[in-house]
């Protein structure tokens, strides 16, 4: 799962730095998602894990890092 | 601890409404024409505490709500859209402060506008970021004691006349564009080199030229939160609803101006209907929208306030963006509508019906942060976003 996370990120999250050398907790607003870019990373997630964000996950919490990602794509069962 | 509420002390919407009729409504035909800041209207914003009505009264301000600003803000609106406008952009910076800025120097700041009365002024937009103020492309320079910061604003309203700017600005010279912090930058140490002149179809007494900031301080004026979420849980929302209640008290004006109009024609002819008084009857109907519609949207901000969560909620921020785009259209086409209602009369300069000063002040409101910038956005939201 993790490696399709950074995938998307890679892909969609037009960050300043290299998506693979990001620890798992780091800030990815930090890292340079700006909330335009973030948009198409759930657009991405949903895609490619074919799922939708309820309204209750749509924070920018919960895209704020891999692990943070992980943990919502956990509570709506993709494994 | 709270501060008890004085029987005879006057709400800060009958002082609005006084200051209005008595100080700001006879220096607006002179602060539009000279395109000069209304010194008159803040002297007497001032001297009834008006500056910080928004601080909590534990800290010697008002205590007053986002509801309340709305009022303040729309009866100077019915006066003067940019002596309302400069408070409405003071009160948004005040607003970051007090739910943002928690340092030793934030709070000193906090004490001094309480007593003082200091205007707040903002400097968002950068040139070269393309109109997005999510990203900057200067940069704070701090060694954890004091901080440094160079910014080519290419507007900042009533810069000149603000004794604190509060700038966004990178975090420190290596942070990605969107990594902002916002920095309040006061006058005793801040230099502003003019880079253009204001001389605008509206909005001219808000007097908002371009300038080189150069700033320095204490790093603790560099608020506590980062400016995503300032942004998200105060700036846009607080900006766009009394940016609303600008547009809304003019609207009011140009409506109060119909009115009156249509009665004077049925008191020359009774038992006429006057021609304008269907149209009145229809205005009515959108100018009463308008008016729902801010203050429901105002009642709104001020039930989750504290509510980090909601704040930051998608559907909270796309009806925070729709408000804005409505709320600036609805505005040209409620003082339109009352201009054909009086006639010539509203299109003379020289009439007690003269409407030409607000409906130049109107076409203002979908270019401050463009409307095509916000639409945008809301529908890059909505491709995500869940009922």
């Amino acid at each position: 799962m993790d490696d399709r996370i950074r995938d998307v990120l890679d892909q969609h999250g037009r960050l300043g730095v290299d998506v693979g050398k990001l620890d798992d907790r780091a800030d990815l607003y930090e890292a340079g998602l700006t909330s335009h870019a973030s948009v198409n990373v759930m657009l991405g997630l949903e895609d490619a894990f074919d799922i939708e964000f309820p309204e209750r996950l749509l924070r920018k919490s919960t895209f704020a890092s891999v692990d943070s990602i992980r943990s919502a794509l956990a509570e709506l069962s993709v494994q | 601890m709270t501060a008890p509420v004085l029987r005879s002390e006057p709400s800060v919407v009958d002082l609005a409404s006084e200051i209005s009729a008595q100080v700001v409504a006879p220096a607006a035909g002179a602060v539009d024409q000279e395109a000069r800041f209304p010194r008159e209207a803040f002297d007497a914003i001032a001297a009834d505490g008006l500056l910080s009505a928004f601080v909590p009264r534990a800290q010697g301000g008002r205590g007053a709500s986002i509801t309340e600003l709305v009022a303040v803000t729309e009866q100077l609106a019915k006066s003067c859209s940019s002596t309302a406008m400069v408070y409405a952009m003071h009160q948004i910076q005040v607003a970051c402060l007090v739910r943002h800025g928690r340092s030793p120097a934030l709070r000193q700041l906090t004490h001094e506008l309480v007593d003082h009365q200091l205007l707040f002024a903002s400097a968002t937009t950068e040139i070269g970021i393309g109109g997005d103020v999510r990203t900057s492309t200067c940069a704070v320079e701090s060694d954890g004691t004091h901080f440094s910061l160079a910014k080519n604003a290419p507007v900042i309203s009533y810069g000149a006349y603000a004794d604190a700017i509060f700038a966004t600005a990178r975090r420190d010279p290596d942070a990605q564009p969107n990594d902002q912090v916002l920095v309040a930058c006061r006058k005793d140490s801040l230099t502003l080199e003019p880079t253009s002149v204001w001389n605008t179809l509206g909005f001219r007494g808000t007097c908002s030229p371009g300038f080189m900031l150069a700033a320095s301080g204490d790093a603790g004026l560099i608020l506590d939160d980062p400016y995503g979420d300032i942004s998200a849980q105060t700036m846009l929302p607080v900006s766009h609803i009394l940016w609303s209640s600008v547009w809304l008290g003019m609207a009011g004006a140009a409506v109060d101006t119909a009115r009156k109009f249509v009665r004077n024609a049925a008191r020359s002819r009774p038992g006429t209907t006057p021609p304008g008084a269907t149209r009145l009857a229809e205005l009515m109907c959108l100018y009463q929208q308008f008016e729902e519609t801010v203050h429901s949207a105002a009642t709104r901000y001020d039930a989750i306030r504290d509510d980090v969560d909601a704040l930051s909620s998608m559907n909270f921020a796309i009806g925070m963006n729709t408000l804005k785009v409505g709320s600036s259209n609805v505005v040209v086409d409620i003082i339109s509508r009352a201009m054909l209602i009086v006639g010539i009369s509203g299109y003379r300069e020289d009439s007690e019906f003269s409407l030409g000063r607000v409906l130049r002040d109107a076409h203002g409101a979908a270019l401050m942060v463009n409307n095509d910038r916000i639409i945008a956005n809301t529908a890059q939201l909505l491709l995500v976003a869940k009922d």
